[in-house]
């Protein structure tokens, strides 16, 4: 007897019907050949985060990105006229990369007036204009306009700054986010101006870590050890189901149920918990920011506690009842490797109490992301194993899991596509 | 150069190593310390938590003396070495093996 209402159809997955039920290979995630189409079909064509507006608050601030993705470096800046732009990393002379420091592999941010090239001093002006060439006249009819910075498209969700590596993209950024997005419009993202990064390297393809952070069926047994003993037999008892989930497009979502923050009985939770009063769910008592975007607990559930999005390719949102958000990107760098990057983000703490309740979250987090992803690693051996275990059967509440596999699939079969009705060789 | 609490945390003087401004040596240390002596630390700072944040409520966090951020800082320690002493009895998160997860940007107190 399920605790949450399922949709009519009897399950989350048979609501979507394009997802199938049946058991699903995960070659999509040990292939060397399949992440090189994934590189040119998803992350050479879709819309990426690649940071937020408070990263650049003003006029020369820049950003470098990394991504290895596209094979390629960006630098992100408020340009003079007080847009985002972004740009390939590397100067039009002779291809030194442009914004680097001390280490070329790095990424680095600062402000400047201008972008001027280590190697022979080119300027570049905030908008990409190539403003400066050393001893020009050593050049044949050089015309500086031909030799700006060469741009990629970018565009801003609601204070998130995104590019697009595909020149040909027509698709604005807002409705590729689609109903989900639009459900968050208005979300105060701004407020939350205390941000904690965390980075690691992780020994396992991107989408695993996905598949890992869109379920919660996981949390009661892999992270039993984090609770308190009485606690942690009560979860595993009753397992995980969420109050609802949602599927538009590419993107997903999963609510789920609050309950420890603040939890109903203080022994529920660790002494340190009590005192701070905060842990897993974040600071009990958060912000208040009035009337919620109506995307947000979408079954109008009063347990509830956090929305999971799942942003196709790479990018979740989770907004926490207690008005705190976590980010969660990942950027791969091999077929089994990529970097995870996990951002929490709060109001400023008025003073040390809040400060340390914001900590007690912060790190709670950061446990449970160890232990997810050195188990991502125990995974991926196993799958890259010489192995007759070829498929593997999802449940209903590993849907989004399903979908991601399914989209991504999607992504690549519609880009051989259209490649093969445009021969290369034109 | 040693940290020095404020006074009226003197008793936790023999614990000031543990006022460290950032989280990823605040971790390094746990996982360099045994589990008596994380739990040392803990069973001399854990009832002193209530005083301390009475304390340090009297400031704003833009004008902390260096004392009350020490305080603070040693605060934040006993929040990552809580998981240990209160759930694991072991310096890493059990299951984690050689993974690391390192801050690359936190508020600087
Ligand atoms: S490569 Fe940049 S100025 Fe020569
Ligand atoms: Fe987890």
């Amino acid at each position: 007897m399920p605790h949450f209402a399922k949709p009519a159809e009897g399950s989350w997955t048979e609501h979507y019907p394009e997802l199938g039920t049946e058991d699903v290979s995960y070659h999509d995630s040990i292939s060397p050949e399949h992440y090189e189409l994934e590189q040119q079909a998803i992350f050479g064509r879709t819309w990426l985060n690649v940071g937020r507006i408070e990263q650049l608050p003003k006029v020369g601030s820049y950003f470098s990105k990394e991504i290895d993705a596209v094979d390629t470096s960006i630098v992100v800046v408020r340009s003079s006229k007080d847009e985002v732009r972004a740009f390939h990393n590397i100067c039009r002379h002779r291809g030194n990369k442009l914004v680097w420091q001390d280490y070329p592999g790095e990424e680095t941010s600062g402000t400047c007036r201008q972008f001027t090239c280590k190697y022979h001093a080119w300027r570049y002006s905030l908008e990409g204009e190539c403003t400066f060439v050393q001893q020009e006249q050593e050049f044949f009819n050089l015309d500086k306009s031909d030799y700006g910075l060469a741009g990629i498209q970018c565009e801003m969700w609601e204070g998130f700054i995104f590019v697009n590596f595909d020149p040909t993209n027509t698709t604005p950024l807002r409705d590729y986010m689609g109903e989900l997005g639009k459900g968050l419009e208005g979300y105060p993202f701004g407020e939350l101006t205390q941000v904690h990064k965390y980075r690691a390297e992780v020994g396992a393809n991107w989408k695993l870590f996905i598949d890992a952070f869109a379920e919660f069926y996981h949390a009661p047994i892999l992270h039993a050890k984090q609770s308190v003993s009485e606690e942690s037999r009560k979860l595993m008892e009753v397992g995980y189901e969420a109050l609802a989930y949602e599927i538009d497009g590419p993107h997903g979502m999963v609510s789920s149920w609050g309950g420890m923050a603040p939890p109903k009985d203080l022994d529920m939770v660790k002494p340190i918990e009590q005192k701070l009063r905060s842990g897993l769910f974040g600071p009990w008592e958060g912000p208040d920011f009035g009337e919620m975007p109506p995307g947000l607990n979408p079954a109008r559930h009063k347990a509830w506690g956090v929305d999971s999005f799942v942003f196709f390719p790479n990018f979740m949102v989770l907004i926490w009842k207690p008005n705190w958000v976590l980010t969660y990107h990942y950027w791969p760098t091999s077929y089994n490797t990529h970097i995870f990057e996990g951002t929490c983000y709060f109001v400023p703490p008025k003073n040390a109490r809040e400060r340390l309740a914001q900590e007690m979250a912060v790190v709670t987090f950061k446990e449970y992301a160890l232990q997810d992803g050195n188990t991502l690693e125990a995974t991926q051996t196993m799958l890259e194993s010489n192995t007759p275990v070829k498929t593997f059967p999802l449940g209903d509440q590993e849907v989004l899991l399903r979908q991601l596999h399914v989209t991504a699939r999607r992504y690549i079969s519609e880009f051989q596509q259209q490649s093969a009705k445009t021969p290369a060789n034109a | 150069m040693p940290t020095t609490l404020p006074s009226d945390f003197a008793d936790l003087e023999p614990f000031a190593e543990w006022a460290i401004p950032t989280e990823k040596a605040r971790y390094d240390k746990r996982v360099a310390s045994t589990m008596d002596e994380l739990q040392a630390f803990y069973d001399a700072a854990f009832p002193r938590m209530e005083d301390a944040l009475v304390y340090l409520e009297q400031y704003s966090m833009d004008d902390l003396p260096n004392d009350a951020k020490g305080l603070l800082w040693l605060y934040c320690s006993l929040v990552t070495v809580s998981f240990p002493v209160e759930v694991w009895r072991q310096p890493r998160v059990p299951d984690s093996g050689a993974s690391s997860f390192d801050a690359v940007l936190e508020p600087a107190v």
